[in-house]
């Protein structure tokens, strides 16, 4: 089953890439990184039946990575928010020349 | 398990939450509200810890299910209702046609590179010798991790609490009100 979760993993991954990359929307660009990182997790777990547990402990460390990486992005996105009245990325555009 | 062919009940069940992870992915990005992508995203939690427990990973399938959708998700839905972004004029937030072209792309791109790695150099140069069922097994389900989490990544998992308080702080007073 390690082919076809590495599979899996790399598919997600990709759609992760195409949301970050198709969507304006802040929050969805976000929720698509959290969809990476879950791929990433997916193939850590594949591996750590194989090899041993110490994937699932590196798992364990990229779900606390990820809870704290959401709780800062949100509280920028709420800040941003407060000043644009927007999410959109297209009006946050502060560093265009 | 072992080396023997998995079992048609464990296949059955694996390629099940396989795709359901798989479409409910793909639906997520394509949906236009942000609160259908956020559930959608949640069942692809979901289906990813039932791969989990499949794979022999039963705490972090726990761990999965609380954290990500549970605690997570329930952020992200509070900040998108928060906010009030279901109106339409925030809806119609996908790039342009080239934009998406070039993204799908991109992705199809990284999903051929991603897979082609999978199958060459994963089996010549990750060439560790597998652990055998039984010394994994030591502990129970949460002894196997908790073993190296507590020994060998000790400082990291000392040096987390030291990132979760900077995020806790950071987010309190980044999304303070100023004065």
């Amino acid at each position: 089953m390690l082919a076809e979760s590495l599979a899996l993993s790399a598919a997600l991954f990709a759609i992760g890439v195409v949301g970050v990359l198709t969507r304006k929307n802040a929050i969805i660009i976000f929720m698509s990184v959290e969809l990476m990182l879950n791929a990433v997790n997916l193939s850590f777990v594949a591996f750590s039946k194989l090899y041993g547990a110490t994937g699932q402990v590196f798992v364990i460390f990229v779900m606390t990575v990820a809870a704290a990486e959401a709780a800062v992005g949100l509280a920028i996105i709420i800040a941003i928010f407060r000043h644009k009245k927007t999410v959109n990325l297209e009006n946050i555009n502060l560093l265009r020349g | 398990m072992g080396n023997e062919l998995p079992s048609l009940f464990y296949s059955f069940h694996f390629y099940l939450f396989g795709l359901v992870a798989l479409a409910s992915a793909i639906v997520f990005v394509t949906r236009k509200s942000p609160v259908a992508a956020a559930m959608w995203l949640v069942v692809t939690m979901f289906a990813l810890a039932a791969l989990y427990v499949l794979l022999d990973a039963q705490f972090v399938g726990v761990m999965q299910v609380l954290v990500y959708a549970g605690a997570i998700m329930v952020v992200f839905l509070f900040v998108i209702m928060l906010l009030n972004l279901g109106h339409p004029s925030e809806l119609a937030d996908m790039r342009g046609k080239w934009a998406r072209f070039a993204a799908a792309f991109l992705g199809l791109a990284l999903l051929a590179e991603i897979l082609a790695l999978s199958r060459t150099t994963l089996d010549l140069r990750l060439r560790v010798s597998p652990v055998p069922p039984s010394a994994t097994a030591t502990g129970g389900i949460i002894g196997s991790v908790a073993g190296p989490l507590f020994r060998e990544y000790l400082l990291a998992f000392e040096l987390t609490s030291v990132l979760l308080i900077a995020a806790i702080v950071g987010a309190v007073v980044l999304a303070r009100k100023k004065g």
